[in-house]
């Protein structure tokens, strides 16, 4: 076992003489694996099913919600003149920006050889391709006629209907689809040696003939290993530009209009840095709960939430940084139409929704400064919740307001969502907790083999002298 | 095994929808009975009536007119006036009544079309209609989809026809490597509408 004090306290462990072990406790590779697989093999208990059933019912008022919406068309949102892009627009945003955490944490911090990913790796890509799926389903009703969907992509056709190739949107439909598919492989591959595990351990035959089949004959040899090794660097290679592209991409949507509050250069920055910072709440709110309802203490540590607590700090500086240096350029480029659009966004009709996004965004992650804040699960799970709430108005506040006051004063006017606006939102979250529900139940939510290569075990000069990974099951 | 379906499959889908989802399987040569047998080949091609004795609006409206029975009976009341053939039309003449043609060139109600505009470019009849002349029964000869009206629409040469030749001579050929994009009426240069709003107002 790795010498730890007796009275060792993560909260207090030097940092910088000696980081904090990213698996605590007396465990050895099998009793890791017993932990990890145990929410997968165990008999959920019954609040795995009331809230199973609460994200179905929020899955099924989805359903509803895009039933009727295709019956009767985008009239029953709140949707019109001036402000053509609404609730809709804004939820699509949301999930995308949620959707970043995962890819960045699995690509960009294993290339930069940030061991403690591993233990919130597994779950944080689960939710990104959770959160994509939400995202995608925004931009397809929002078409209207979601059977002419096919339109948006380059098919020849007997109408010669070509997409425009000059337009953001189309640029988005590639983005987020590239995104969402090498997400999922990327998720996949890190997914067969486990899936190799719960088979082995499978007790019935379904169990062992459907992992098995997901496992692709995955048997550990070393040659396997060879293989998988490079196919993860060769994905995470391939992802790290995309979590900076898609949001980019997501973010022309708007810069590249010509109207104020969008026409801006910051925004491909200021939309990654944002969409960082939301994904990592929304790890953050969700790593909270599994870790306590799951027994996984050891493996989702102090250390771990420490670590994100300071990149949402970051980013969240990053993008009260962001909301500045839009006032100030609205100011300092003379542009009256600039400048009326950012004033308007913080004291005119929209002020509420914006200044619910200052102090969420900006102010509410402050306290990571301290550590005592950063180490407490009461605060980080309040302050993702905060992070949450303000990223959803800032895709608000930069959505609707830009719309409801352009140019024209005859044609302005307020936007106002209505219920169908709401039953979307709050169904596009029951799609996601039924996707995530459904993940811890399924599949080991941390990434089995690759936890037990940072335990002190995994060296070869350990002493209980064993060398492979995945040993010890 | 999946190496070898999935193409096959994906292929045949392809195939599939290319070929029988396309207006050029599912609108051309369509061609429905008619309540008179009534044969462009004869009148048209055979005696030779031109197009615009029935179809008097082509050249000033949108609509290409539907003759009423009247029109029938001009040369009807003194040729075969006891054919049973043409029994409906006398009908209809006498209890001035409109004979029910079935529509055979139908563009959906989203797309604006307007005769005149074309025949006075000096798009021939035929360009679009095919040869009627030599139709017993009036089939749609073209598939009359969208990308086929952009494909003149963006190249309207080779069926704009020189002043010289009448748009409803049904038998004009373009010479190999015609191509005219001048107005016959204005005289200007055409520039038929590729953008949306030019059909779908």
């Amino acid at each position: 076992m790795v010498s730890v004090p007796k009275d060792f306290d993560p909260r207090t462990y030097d940092p910088v003489e000696h980081r904090a072990p990213l698996v605590l406790g007396d465990h050895d590779f099998h009793t890791v694996t017993e932990s990890i697989a145990r929410p997968v093999e165990w008999k959920p208990p019954i609040g795995w099913y009331l809230v199973l059933a609460a994200s179905l019912s929020l899955l099924g008022l989805f359903g509803v919600a895009i039933g009727y919406l295709v019956w009767e068309g985008i009239g029953i949102w709140g949707v019109n003149n001036p402000t053509s892009w609404g609730w809709a627009i804004v939820n699509f945003v949301f999930w995308v920006g949620i959707g970043h955490a995962g890819t960045l944490i699995s690509a960009i911090l294993f290339l930069f050889r940030q061991k403690w990913r591993t233990s919130i790796n597994r779950a944080a890509e689960a939710m990104t391709i959770f959160a994509v799926m939400c995202a995608l389903s925004f931009p397809t009703i929002h078409v209207g006629r979601i059977w002419l969907l096919y339109w948006v992509f380059p098919i020849p056709n007997q109408m010669a209907m070509w997409p425009n190739f000059r337009s953001p949107l189309l640029w988005d439909v590639f983005a987020v689809s590239i995104y969402g598919t090498v997400s999922a492989l990327f998720w996949y591959t890190g997914l067969i040696p486990d899936l190799a595990t719960m088979r082995d351990r499978a007790k019935t035959r379904i169990r062992q003939v459907v992992y098995g089949f997901f496992a692709l004959g995955w048997r550990d040899s070393n040659r396997h290993w060879q293989h998988y090794e490079k196919a993860y660097l060769i994905l995470a290679g391939l992802s790290t530009p995309l979590v900076l592209s898609v949001h980019t991409i997501v973010s022309f949507d708007f810069a590249v209009s010509q109207l104020p509050g969008w026409h801006t250069t910051i925004f491909p920055p200021y939309f990654v840095a944002g969409a960082i910072f939301s994904g990592f709440a929304m790890v953050i709110t969700l790593m909270v709960v599994c870790r306590s309802v799951f027994k996984m203490q050891h493996l989702l540590t102090y250390r771990h939430f420490e670590n994100m607590a300071k990149i949402i700090l970051l980013t969240g500086s990053m993008v009260g940084y962001a909301y500045a240096m839009e006032m100030f350029i609205a100011w300092y480029s003379g542009n009256p139409y600039e400048q009326f659009a950012f004033l308007y966004r913080a004291f005119g009709p929209y002020a509420w929704a914006y200044w619910i996004m200052v102090s969420c965004n900006v102010i509410s992650p402050q306290i990571f400064w301290f550590k005592k804040a950063r180490t407490n699960m009461a605060v980080l799970f309040i302050v993702s919740i905060f992070v949450n709430i303000g990223m959803w108005f800032e895709r608000f506040v930069i959505t609707v307001t830009s719309l409801s006051f352009d140019f024209l004063p005859s044609s302005w006017a307020y936007y106002s969502p209505t219920i169908w606006d709401v039953a979307c939102f709050a169904g596009s979250f029951g799609l996601f907790l039924t996707m995530f529900t459904l993940f811890v139940r399924y599949l080991p939510m941390v990434a089995i083999a690759e936890v037990k290569t940072v335990m002190p075990q995994a060296n070869p000069h350990h002493a209980s002298g064993m060398t492979t990974a995945t040993g010890g099951h | 095994m999946i190496g070898v379906a999935l193409p096959l499959v994906a292929t045949t889908v392809v195939f599939a929808i290319w070929y029988w989802f396309s207006p050029k399987f599912t609108d051309a040569g369509y061609a429905p009975a008619q309540p008179v047998p009534f044969s462009h080949k004869l009148h048209a091609g055979d005696i030779g009536l031109d197009c615009r004795y029935c179809h008097t609006t082509v050249e000033k409206a949108g609509f290409a007119a539907i003759p009423p029975a009247s029109t029938c009976m001009n040369c009807h009341s003194q040729v075969r006036t006891t054919s049973p053939l043409l029994e409906p039309v006398r009908a209809a003449y006498r209890g001035d009544k409109s004979l029910e043609w079935v529509k055979v060139h139908m563009l959906p109600e989203y797309a604006y079309f307007e005769h005149s505009v074309h025949v006075a470019a000096g798009v021939g009849c035929a360009s679009c209609h095919g040869r009627i002349d030599k139709m017993t029964v009036v089939s749609q000869e073209h598939p009359l989809s969208m990308s086929w009206c952009l494909d003149c629409h963006r190249n309207p040469g080779p069926n704009i026809r020189p002043s010289d030749v009448e748009v409803t001579q049904m038998d004009w050929v373009a010479p190999p490597g015609h191509s005219l994009t001048i107005s016959r009426a204005t005289g200007r240069e055409l520039n038929p509408p590729t953008h949306c709003s030019g059909c779908h107002r």
